[in-house]
């Protein structure tokens, strides 16, 4: 089993004669990926490398038949693509543009939660079933499948993470990068739920950082209903108050979102830390190794 | 992106927002003047810099003169203004080197009845932005907010639909607003949250609002700042951006395209990627370093990028060792490889450079390396890298 995606998620993505749209197409699709189609206004009826291109998500989907959409569109457009997947019946979103304005997130965040679609992102690196569906700018390679979930705000330390478990032969089931971002679609606890009720995911290792209360609230959740292993790094111990760390999402303000205080949450929750972003692959092998 | 008190209040008068009479003041005489055109018997000289603090900041040059001073005469203005303009301020909020004054506000005075607080965030657990009122005017919200929290009220609005009328009255009650100034917070709450939504706000901070004799609420300070990412929407609020009062090495940093944040430490790092480059400065520090900065090269960083990313970091002379830090993705690691190479060879390194490598083609990567010539350390996984870096800081401290 997987979360998200499978062998079996028929993909589009949207902004797909872009640079970065077009070089990730192929990357996904070269990975195994089913890439049925590409959505660029006013270049319907061409195509890239073979992929057909449409002018709207609802014709594509009709098409295509696809239910998962990669976004690559620029940020002032952004939401307007969320919109048009929401309203096309896509039922996974995966929103990978950085610098989307917040206050555009507000209602499309509030449209998708009351919606049966789920939105992961924006500023996200996408989400990966190894050896099924890569959707995302991840490198596929150092994935493995396995029995680790994984579940991050960022991309390059969930890299980190993926190739620590990999090297230590636990593998993954699926990992989700959630976006760097103050509102995103997807939080830690709606994933850490669904690797609970996944029978192949044996433990789950979460990366979160400095900045708002997702992580405080993940560790509420899972000391209430996570009965698998879980262990956690939170980046930015060193990071100073007030200033923005890369993320739009990952600052420290008015003494709130310390990296301390999220860890003393995810503690008491029983979640094992991982103190050296070296030691991640080893947090979650120890925590398995504790039942 | 922050703006200065004056520009937030220019704002608020466009928005029917009410503040005081004021006029700006970049020399003794303008100040005078300033006095003279507001006509009042006395007037406030507010120091401008983009930092909280000030009524009880000093000045470096003058430790007796504070950050805002009363006035009582145009000769008055411009003595205070010649002790504030071209002086540096210290405030909480500025650290110990503090800010630079370039120009100064003069405020007309008014009869104060009350000092309340308002401010307006994006509360991320809510996915919606807040607005919060205070009874404890003038106070530092975050201590209020830990001693006393029932003395802060929140509404949560929707952008689109805006403050309620309703959302207004409960905040009244609470306040003890009633009469002129019930009706005086239901404009000033209602076009402020407008404000905040049709300017991409990130904070809006009023403290002290202050309710005056005849029931008028009036802002008296103003701090407000831009969500960078909807900058491209807003070119009129872009203009008031002042480089001065920014991190010159963090200017230059982005109009490379480079994401970088200057501390206090003395190795220097290089990652890709901002959790990485976070979680890379506290490797440093679980091993008994101190990290100089935090610097995202992001995903497709080139040779000349890399260039001026080490140029900027070796131009901080507390820098002792450096340590490059990439997992190549998309990006390769001979890529990475060669641009650091001709990197070093441009920038002229005198400081030991670590780098550790990871990702696609590494091996081919750190073969590059190896085969380059240049004085290069490589390191196997993070806690190796951390350790050398460390450990040579130390060394050529001692050197």
């Amino acid at each position: 089993m997987s979360i998200y995606v499978n062998k079996n998620t028929r993909v589009i993505c949207q902004g797909i004669t872009g640079k970065s749209g077009s070089f990730h197409t192929k990357g996904c699709k070269d990975y195994g990926t089913q890439m049925v189609g590409g959505v660029t206004p006013g270049k319907g009826g061409t195509d890239f490398e073979g992929t057909p291109i449409f002018d709207t998500v609802e014709e594509a989907v009709k098409q295509t038949g696809a239910n998962a959409t990669m976004i690559f569109v620029p940020p002032p457009f952004t939401a307007d693509a969320i919109l048009e997947a929401l309203d096309a019946g896509i039922q996974t979103i995966v929103a990978i543009t950085e610098g989307v304005p917040v206050l555009d997130m507000v209602p499309v965040y509030r449209k998708v939660r009351a919606s049966k679609s789920v939105l992961i992102g924006p500023n996200c690196p996408g989400v990966i079933t190894p050896g099924e569906c890569k959707i995302g700018i991840m490198p596929g390679y150092i994935h493995k499948r396995g029995k680790i979930g994984i579940v991050s705000r960022s991309g390059t330390l969930t890299y980190e993470a993926v190739w620590q478990t990999t090297q230590l032969g636990l593998g993954q089931t699926t990992c989700v990068g959630l976006g760097g971002d103050p509102i995103v679609g997807t939080s830690f606890i709606d994933v850490i739920g669904r690797f609970q009720n996944d029978p192949e995911t044996e433990g789950i290792l979460m990366m979160g950082e400095i900045g708002g209360s997702a992580e405080e609230e993940a560790a509420a959740f899972v000391k209430q209903h996570v009965t698998k292993p879980v262990a956690a790094f939170i980046a930015g111990r060193t990071a100073p108050p007030g200033k923005r760390m890369g993320h739009a999402g990952a600052i420290i303000s008015g003494g709130k979102g310390t990296a301390e205080d999220k860890i003393a949450a995810l503690r008491d929750a029983g979640i094992e830390i991982a103190e050296s972003p070296a030691d991640m692959g080893t947090a979650i092998q120890r925590a398995m190794k504790a039942r | 992106m922050k703006i200065h008190e004056f520009q937030a209040k220019q704002l608020f008068r466009q928005a029917d927002i009410a503040v005081l009479p004021s006029h700006v003041a970049r020399t003794p005489a303008e100040a005078a003047a300033a006095f003279e055109k507001l006509g009042g018997s006395l007037a406030v000289v507010k120091a401008q810099i983009h930092a909280g603090g000030r009524g009880k900041g000093t000045f470096i040059e003058n430790s007796a003169q504070r950050g805002v001073q009363l006035v009582r005469s145009a000769a008055e203005a411009a003595q205070v203004a010649e002790k504030m303009l071209g002086n540096t301020l210290v405030t909480i909020q500025t650290g110990p080197e503090g800010k630079k004054v370039n120009q100064i506000l003069v405020e007309a005075g008014c009869d104060i009845a009350r000092e309340l607080y308002l401010g307006i965030v994006l509360d991320r657990a809510a996915s919606l932005p807040v607005l919060m009122v205070s009874t404890e005017g003038g106070m530092e919200i975050e201590k209020v907010a830990e001693e006393t929290p029932e003395r802060i009220f929140k509404e949560h609005f929707e952008p689109d639909l805006g403050l309620q009328a309703f959302q207004v009255r409960k905040l009244c009650k609470k306040l003890g607003l009633t009469g002129d100034a019930a009706k005086s917070a239901h404009r000033f709450m209602t076009a402020m949250c407008q404000l905040f939504v049709a300017t991409d706000c990130a904070i809006v901070e009023i403290n002290p609002l202050v309710v005056t004799k005849a029931g008028q609420l009036i802002a008296l300070d103003a701090k407000v700042s831009f969500d960078d990412n909807a900058m491209f929407r807003h070119a009129d609020i872009k203009e008031f951006r002042d480089l001065d009062e920014e991190e010159p090495s963090e200017v230059r940093a982005g109009n490379a395209g480079l994401s970088y944040v200057k501390l206090d430490g003395n190795i220097a790092c290089l990652v890709n990627g901002a959790g990485l480059a976070m979680s890379t400065m506290d490797i440093i520090k679980h091993h008994g370093g101190q990290p100089a900065n935090f610097l995202d090269v992001g995903g497709g960083a080139n040779a000349e990028q890399v260039s001026e990313a080490f140029r900027i970091i070796l131009d901080d002379k507390n820098v002792q060792a450096v340590l490059v830090n990439i997992f190549g993705g998309i990006m390769k690691c001979t890529t990475i490889a060669k641009a650091l190479i001709e990197a070093y060879q441009n920038v002229g390194f005198n400081v030991p450079l670590v780098v550790r490598l990871e990702g696609t083609e590494v091996e081919e990567g750190k073969k590059l390396l190896r085969e380059s010539g240049v004085a290069i350390l490589t390191a196997d996984g993070l806690t190796d890298a951390a350790q050398k870096v460390v450990a040579a800081a130390a060394a050529h401290n001692k050197a």
